[in-house]
Order: C-alpha cells, then sequence, then structure tokens
C-alpha cells in the first residue's frame, strides 16, 4: 500500500485532530456539566461569593468558601482538573446561613466556579482564577 | 479503606433556641481520587467518602454531594438553626459502602 504525499498529509491531519479531541472534551466538559445544573438558564454575575485565595502554594489542599443568600444548592467546579465536579453543598430547612467551607484539590492553575441555584429557580455563578504553585493530582 | 476513619466534629453543647451555631466537622480519610499512580505506574482505585449529610431531629441541615476533588482528610465549615434541644447526626458515606456516623446532643440553655 502506498501513499502519495497528498494521502500521507491528509492522514496526518485526520490523525491530529483525533488527538485533540480528548483534550477539547476536558474543557468543554465544565461548561457542559454547568449548563446540564443550570438546563441552561442564564446565570447571574452576583448573588454567589466565592472566596479563595488567589495563589494555593499547594494544591492538595485549597481551602475555599462558597456563599450564596437564598440558595437552595450551590455547586464547585474546577475547571482543569481531571474530573471538574468538586462537591455540591443543598442546603436543608435547618441550615443557618446558605454557605459552607471546606477544602480542595487543584491540578494546576484554573478558574474554579460556584453555581448556586437560588430559591426562586434562577441561577448565579461566580469566577476566580486561583494559581497553583505545586498541583494536587500526584503523579 | 475503612481503616483508621475517625470523624471529629465540634459543635456547641448549649445554644439558645433559634441560635445559628457553627458547626466544624473533619473525618480523617485519604480520599484517593483514581488519578495518582503508585511506584509501578498503575492507577491507584478511587477511594473516597462521596456524601456528607448533618441533620437536626431528622431534619436535614446541609446534604454534600462529594466529588474526588474534595482534599484528604475532608473538612466541612457551615451553620446550623438550632430551634430546641435534641441531636445532630453528622454522617459520611464511603464508596465501599461504610457509613460513618457521629452524633451530638444540643441542650438549650
Amino acid at each position: 500500500m502506498e501513499f502519495s504525499r497528498r494521502e500521507t498529509l491528509a492522514l496526518g491531519a485526520g490523525a491530529a485532530a483525533l488527538s485533540m479531541l480528548p483534550l477539547r472534551s476536558f474543557a468543554a466538559t465544565a461548561d457542559e456539566m454547568i449548563a446540564e445544573f443550570t438546563g441552561g438558564a442564564d446565570l447571574a454575575q452576583d448573588g454567589v461569593t466565592l472566596t479563595a485565595p488567589e495563589i494555593a502554594e499547594n494544591g492538595n489542599t485549597v481551602p475555599i468558601e462558597v456563599s450564596a443568600p437564598g440558595a437552595s444548592e450551590i455547586r464547585v467546579y474546577a475547571t482543569g482538573n481531571p474530573t471538574p465536579p468538586v462537591a455540591a453543598f443543598a442546603f436543608g430547612p435547618l441550615a443557618g446561613s446558605r454557605a459552607a467551607s471546606t477544602r480542595i484539590r487543584l491540578a494546576e492553575t484554573q478558574n474554579v466556579v460556584a453555581v448556586a441555584k437560588l430559591e426562586d429557580g434562577s441561577f448565579a455563578q461566580s469566577t476566580k482564577l486561583i494559581k497553583v504553585t505545586i498541583g494536587g493530582c500526584g503523579g | 479503606m475503612a481503616s483508621g476513619v475517625k470523624p471529629r466534629v465540634k459543635v456547641p453543647s448549649s445554644v439558645s433556641a433559634g441560635e445559628v451555631i457553627e458547626i466544624k466537622t473533619l473525618i480523617s480519610h485519604k480520599m484517593e481520587s483514581g488519578q495518582r499512580k503508585d511506584d509501578d505506574g498503575n492507577t491507584i482505585p478511587r477511594s473516597i467518602i462521596n456524601r456528607f449529610t448533618c441533620t437536626f431531629n431528622g431534619e436535614t441541615v446541609i446534604d454534600v454531594t462529594m466529588e474526588p476533588a474534595i482534599s484528604t482528610n475532608p473538612y466541612f465549615q457551615f451553620e446550623a438553626k438550632v430551634p430546641e434541644a435534641g441531636e445532630f447526626v453528622f454522617t459520611w458515606y464511603d464508596d465501599d459502602g461504610s457509613v460513618y456516623e457521629e452524633k451530638k446532643s444540643v441542650t438549650i440553655g
């Protein structure tokens, strides 16, 4: 079986496109998951607060706090992690406030997104860039 | 991994009715993410706590779905309203089916 120069180039381009597919789907996953959660609804840019350090020296344990008055649920996504979902906080009738703190893992410098589902059915989000010096996914 | 798992919870023992209190919880667990590899290059299987709930007298305070991105020894801090005397129940659900439970009684005073 012989390949002309043109065929070889075409094959190469196809292979390159194929190998980029997984990367693409990773990049889209966080957005897709957020869209799945919100049902494609518009996201207000205020109404949820995401508190986190600007620079996290150790990606293995990054303290974050989410707060959204009137939220029934807050979900956190790490857009640059191998698996973007981080946690989903659902608040019950005895929640003293619609806020929670925890510690998360970040693989690399990336945007962390908090999406809140408010009790009136609308959604709000907050994005914060966190710089990570040492990644938290092990090698 | 169900060995060496120890839940720790900090709750005030006495509060006034209707007060909002702060609760801190920590459970020792390695939270193996399923992303790491051992020395031979084999992926270490995921083993995490995937859910944490807190209830007071049967009513939900918070219900957290946890993913591998939660750090080792999962820590949570949140607030709860205490309408009457009763008992907080904290429950952690492990991937391997284990359930870890911790209870704290609260009196009004």
